[in-house]
């Protein structure tokens, strides 16, 4: 079962197809990459999901219901461009963007606690947001995104602008909401994280999906046949199912011929008197994926 | 619906409690009472400096100089020759006066001099001038064989009253058609409540567009645009706002009229005697004003016998009304905006004319309350909300009173509607010129 399920959709503004066509479903459970280069039509989809603006055409389900003004309470997003009343205090404009979520006074201000103390900012409900710097802002963002427990996150870019120990914080309390239920949606054009904290993901450019799947999938259906032998003595020359492509010393890595196996690539090396201690799959990282995928449109 | 007073009430609250609305709120009733003290005050000093005056006649006209004498001039003949006085008349005073030999009794215009140590004001010399003139005028009579009862029987004062007042009057009645009095008391009130919804419209109209700037920079906005629609968003801040309007308008009509009293208070008895006038002289002023005691009586028995029923609750409705109208379109503008107060300058061109036509129309339209102009502007829905409540004062028909407020209410909505549409492009526009040809667009983008 999917949490969100995007299904042709389409958004144009001023003869420009932001969004074309759209389709791709985001698993329960899931964190879930959305990816693209700049200008793809990544912002103008998350706005679409958050229903700050309307597709033209298509449907959009969430919890296999169409989205509606009464899922709004479903829903936490976190933008890329981060804004908070600056003379506001923390704890009243934590307490109102609760209540215009749908929680009661009360609600909100248990679960505001229950999140300042978490993140060992307690003193901080009369402070205002002016008075605290860009990184200590995005705590208290981050911290309106989740605390009416949605069901679905959507975070953009959400480590910009944080240190390294933060950045940590916050990745370990996305695992954590993931853990227990919470999906969520990483939109991101910094693949090394994709890499490391997403299940799933999906491409986008020029407003159209270029591909979609688990992370794993997705790396199977774009590898290139290369593997890395670690040898004794150093590999000379390509044999009949194999070609070098670089070395180091960490080996060697080599391309398999399209009609050979590994068996084959390890006979000839066993039968040329080489000792093999390492032979491994080279999968291609996202990142390499991304750059061949957006340079062949 | 509950989402738009959240946010009214958001809007209302942060607004109230910053300092420098509570400055402002409380600062400008007191600043007007201590601007009424400085007057008085200044009025006073200004008037203080008892002036003695030399008056060497050689007409042979003035018999008694302490006849001219004021509250603040004193004057005293002098017989001692002119060369001596122009030496040391400075001696004993201050002004030298020297009124050369008249022969003439035609003689319309007349020159006299003064010495004098230090520039004489205008005042002054409007007041030797005064005090001399009518010393000619006594004489010329006394001269003529006019009798003093017949010169003043010259100046006939014409007063011009509505026959159907007087009709009721004669009869008996209770006067039900408005006369003079009511001319002059609908001038003031209309005149009055025409400029507060101007101030109104351009002080908080700003208002609502600054913090609608303040929200699209601060980019808070996509916060709020996911978890509320934005037409509700724009609703919330024009109430909120209104609300805060509401509330400075409210505690200015308190406490204004307090601090005035207070100041009169605390100087003992009236600002008149603050300011250094002297009870006949206020007299003076009042007749000549024609403000005497009975007058004022009379005013007041106008204001009572205004239809307050219908200027109230109808000025009420022009006031939110035209409020509305403008603060959403002001809230258009903001959206349409960057950081750029210059941009919005040439945005806000489109919506300040019709204020500042309605602005320009209300003299014209005080002086011929029910005439074509006045018509026009009480049904055109951008200046109505100026030119309505200024008519109210002067019965004007009910049809044009109700036809004007149903056009009212029609125009809220519409333009409401045309300000959500810009608004919900506009907040999310970033780094865009905007021009009026763009923002036009943005009426037809789907949602």
């Amino acid at each position: 079962m999917s949490v969100l399920s995007i299904q042709n959709v389409v958004k144009e503004y001023a003869g420009h197809k932001a969004v074309n066509n759209v389709s791709f479903d985001v698993p329960q459970g899931s964190i879930f990459g959305l990816l693209g280069p700049n200008g793809a039509g990544k912002t103008s989809l998350i706005r679409i999901i958050t229903r700050i603006t309307a597709a033209d055409s298509g449907r959009l389900l969430l919890n296999g219901k169409d989205i509606s003004e009464t899922l709004i309470r479903d829903v936490g997003y976190l933008p890329e461009e981060r804004g908070l009343y600056k003379k506001m205090m923390v704890g009243e404009q934590l307490v109102y963007l609760a209540q215009l979520k749908g929680l009661t006074k009360t609600e909100a201000a248990t679960e505001i606690k229950y999140w300042l103390e978490k993140f060992d900012i307690k003193d901080w409900w009369t402070k205002k947001i002016e008075e605290l710097s860009k990184g200590m802002q995005q705590k208290v963002q981050f911290i309106a995104t989740v605390l009416h427990k949605p069901s679905l996150i959507i975070l953009d870019e959400p480590f910009t602008g944080l240190d390294p120990v933060n950045t940590n914080l916050m990745k370990e309390e996305i695992y954590r909401l993931n853990s227990e239920g919470t999906s969520i949606i990483f939109s991101t054009h910094r693949m090394e994280q994709v890499e490391e904290i997403c299940k799933d993901i999906v491409l986008i450019e020029k407003g159209q999906v270029i591909l979609t799947g688990a992370v794993g999938e997705v790396k199977e259906q774009f590898k290139e046949n290369l593997f890395k032998i670690n040898t004794t003595q150093p590999l000379t020359g390509g044999g009949r199912a194999y070609d070098i492509l670089t070395s180091d010393e960490q080996g060697t890595t080599i391309k398999i011929q399209s009609d050979a196996t590994s068996n084959d690539v390890l006979e000839e090396v066993i039968k040329s008197g080489n000792v093999i201690k390492s032979y491994q799959e080279v999968l291609p990282s996202l990142n390499d994926i991304f750059i061949k995928q957006i340079n062949r449109i | 619906m509950n989402k738009v007073w959240l946010i009214a009430a958001r809007e209302y609250l942060t607004r109230v409690r910053k300092k420098t609305f509570i400055l402002a709120t409380l600062l400008t009733p007191l600043g007007i009472g201590l601007l009424m003290l400085a007057a008085a005050y200044f009025a006073k000093s200004g008037s203080d400096a008892d002036k003695q005056i030399i008056v060497k006649d050689d007409s042979g006209i003035i018999e008694d100089a302490s006849v001219m004498d004021s509250r603040t001039m004193t004057y005293t003949l002098s017989n001692e020759e002119i060369n001596t006085l122009k030496e040391n008349y400075n001696e004993s005073a201050d002004i030298l006066v020297v009124i050369p030999p008249f022969n003439d009794l035609n003689e319309a215009s007349y020159q006299i001099s003064y010495y004098s140590q230090e520039k004489l004001s205008i005042g002054t010399i409007n007041k030797i001038e005064g005090a001399v003139g009518n010393q000619f005028r006594d004489y010329k009579i006394n001269s003529s064989d006019i009798s003093i009862e017949t010169y003043n029987s010259f100046k006939t004062s014409i007063d011009l009253e509505n026959g159907e007042l007087l009709d009721q009057l004669a009869a008996g009645e209770d006067p039900k058609s408005s006369g003079k009095t009511g001319v002059i008391v609908g001038t003031i009130l209309g005149g009055l409540m025409g400029f507060m919804m101007y101030m109104v419209i351009f002080v908080y109209g700003g208002m609502v567009m600054r913090s609608v700037m303040e929200e699209k920079i601060n980019r808070i906005v996509e916060i709020m645009i996911s978890s509320v629609k934005p037409v509700q968003l724009m609703l919330g801040k024009v109430i909120g706002v209104g609300g805060v309007g509401l509330t400075q308008l409210a505690i200015w009509l308190i406490l204004t009229p307090a601090i005035l009293f207070g100041v009169q208070h605390f100087f003992g008895g009236d600002l008149a005697s603050t300011a250094g006038v002297s009870p006949e002289q206020l007299n003076q002023i009042s007749s000549a004003a024609d403000l005497s005691e009975s007058k004022i009586f009379e005013y007041i028995k106008e204001l009572k016998s205004l239809n307050w029923l219908l200027i109230i609750p109808v000025f009420v409705i022009f006031f939110f009304g035209g409020y509305f109208i403008y603060a959403s379109l002001f809230a258009a503008i903001g959206s349409s905006i960057g950081d750029d107060m210059g941009e919005s300058q040439q945005l806000m061109i489109p919506v300040s004319i019709p204020v500042v036509i309605a602005f320009m129309m209300l003299q014209p339209v005080l002086n011929n309350p029910n005439g074509n102009m006045a018509i026009f502007g009480s049904l055109f829905p951008l200046i109505s909300p100026i030119i309505m409540p200024a008519r109210l004062a002067f019965d004007p028909p009910m049809w044009q009173v109700a036809l004007s407020i149903i056009i009212l209410i029609i125009s809220c909505v519409f333009f409401a509607w045309i300000a959500g549409r810009i608004y919900r492009v506009g907040i999310l526009m970033y780094g865009k010129k905007v021009n009026a040809k763009e923002v036009f667009k943005w009426l037809f983008y789907k949602d």
